[in-house]
């Protein structure tokens, strides 16, 4: 895996311009930290402006949530702002979207950016801590974040949290639930977080890539925010770019980049490319034809039913079969059930083998329909979205690969593995 | 003012009673668990839904008042 920047360090604050990268400008190819004097070099002193500034900042700036539910940071910012007690602001690091390595990047290269969001975020909306939430498996980061924390001086405590790896675990009210001392699970809502969360008052839930943007916006405005992106889909975002591309790894691009530009700057295709899975496993196939021209915002993206989602992009070889792996998929993400819900419970395995033997083509007569039947009736009945999200990619992959069940059902199908990773124990970051 | 059902689908555990006392707005799924169908409570259902909210053994029935009309 790799990133952008290859550049040095400079010596004075980079210049106000719309140019990338942004978040990831600075990042020391080698993967260490950047320590709290050269990111302060490199992006000037932590802002203290009026804390009520920063919220109208980020209103006028658009920016919107980066951990997969796109929801406006300046709203969510503002309810909190209004309670009377805010117990927390809770970094959300817990990345368990196994393709996304965004936050990771983040976290183990750049805390303090991450770190200042945070701390900023705090102040805006009165908030008595940051609590930052990270991963069970990633030692180093720990300590990064622990380094990073004792070399500032906030005013407000700032600590870490590690929890468990399963895919449901980075929810927020899962979050919740375990730094309330429960396990690692979704809980009932409403309440949701920001109405009775940690200590049972309002917390704020956000991505740790939501809050560098946070802390770059505080220092540099609005105006330059917009200065990238559309006009409906202001600024940057961080996309992790796996599959068949030359150089898969962390990117960082403005909205509304056509899809061929997210290609080509991780290297180019390594083979042609029959699919692109975007959004993560919670996302949609679309066929490479259909995705000609595809433009990376909202409405193009929503036009083909797709959503950005937590900024994975899979591009599928055509050595790979969509199908495949897609079932893999599908029998990870039914294991990957808490097991509260019924229909969850029952439901996901169910539509998972069905799904997969329709694909190995041993499905009886009907299996697609109830398939079908069975994905469409456990929408919405769930604590968490995990039923809808994995029946979505399903239904997608149906769709998009619907017409090579044929061949499946006659056993013809010749492909590779495209290493779309199940297993829980992820590949190691590296550079 | 009206009524809706909704079922917190973790303290379900699919002990039946809501859909035997509520057909016209509930079904079984395969396993036995309760799809809403419809959602909000006709006001000749009212009383009963109430009913089926206090009979269900794991208080998985949540009867919410809502601003929506039928």
């Amino acid at each position: 895996m790799s990133t952008t920047s290859r550049g040095r360090v400079p010596a004075v604050s980079r210049e106000h311009t719309g140019r990338l990268p942004r978040l990831l400008a600075g990042i020391d190819p080698s993967g260490r930290p950047l320590d709290l004097v050269t990111h302060e070099r490199l992006n000037g002193p932590l802002p203290t402006g009026a804390p009520a500034r920063l919220i109208d900042e980020v209103d006028r700036a658009g920016l919107r949530g980066r951990g997969g539910a796109d929801f406006p940071t300046a709203r969510k910012l503002r309810a909190l702002a209004s309670q009377r007690v805010v117990s927390a602001v809770v970094v959300n690091g817990s990345e368990t979207e196994p393709v996304s390595r965004k936050d990771a990047v983040l976290l183990a290269c750049l805390p303090h950016l991450v770190l200042d969001g945070a701390v900023l975020a705090a102040q805006a909306i009165g908030a008595r801590e940051a609590i930052v939430r990270l991963r069970e498996r990633g030692r180093r980061t720990q300590e990064t974040l622990a380094v990073a924390i004792a070399e500032r001086c906030d005013p407000v405590p700032v600590s870490v949290v590690v929890g468990p790896d399963g895919y449901v675990g980075g929810e927020e009210t899962a979050v919740i639930n375990q730094l309330s001392g429960g396990p690692s699970v979704p809980r009932f809502v409403p309440p949701r977080p920001y109405q009775r969360g940690y200590r049972g008052r309002p917390t704020l839930v956000q991505n740790a890539e939501t809050l560098a943007h946070v802390a770059l916006i505080a220092r540099f405005g609005a105006r330059w925010f917009r200065a990238l992106g559309t006009e409906q889909d202001p600024g940057t975002f961080l996309t992790t770019i796996a599959g068949a591309v030359a150089v898969p790894g962390v990117y960082e691009l403005g909205f509304g980049t056509p899809l061929g530009g997210l290609i080509d700057a991780a290297g180019g295709a390594s083979e042609p490319v029959q699919a692109y899975l975007i959004g993560g496993y919670f996302g949609s196939w679309i066929g490479a034809e259909a995705a000609h021209g595809l433009r990376l915002q909202r409405a193009d993206l929503a036009r083909a039913g797709l959503s950005l989602g937590s900024g994975v992009l899979f591009a599928l070889g055509r050595s790979a079969c969509g199908l495949h792996e897609s079932a893999r998929l599908a029998r990870y993400l039914a294991g990957q059930s808490t097991q509260q819900c019924g229909p969850c419970m029952y439901g996901l395995p169910a539509i998972a083998e069905g799904f997969a033997a329709l694909v190995d083509g041993v499905a009886d007569r009907g299996e697609r329909d109830r398939v079908l039947r069975w994905a469409e009736e456990i929408r919405g009945r769930g604590a968490c979205h995990h039923p809808d999200g994995t029946v979505r990619l399903i239904r997608s992959a149906l769709e998009t690969f619907g017409h090579e069940l044929d061949r499946h059902a006659r056993g013809r199908c010749q492909a590779q593995s495209a290493g779309l990773p199940v297993d829980p124990r992820r590949e190691r970051l590296t550079r | 003012m009206s009524l809706r059902v909704r079922v917190n689908p973790i303290a379900c555990d699919a002990n039946g009673l809501c859909v035997e006392l509520l057909p016209e707005l509930l079904r079984f799924d395969d396993w036995g668990y309760p799809i809403v169908d419809r959602p909000l409570v006709p006001p000749e259902l009212q009383s009963l839904a109430r009913t089926a909210e206090s009979a269900c053994p794991t208080l998985a029935i949540v009867i919410e008042e809502t601003a929506e009309v039928g």
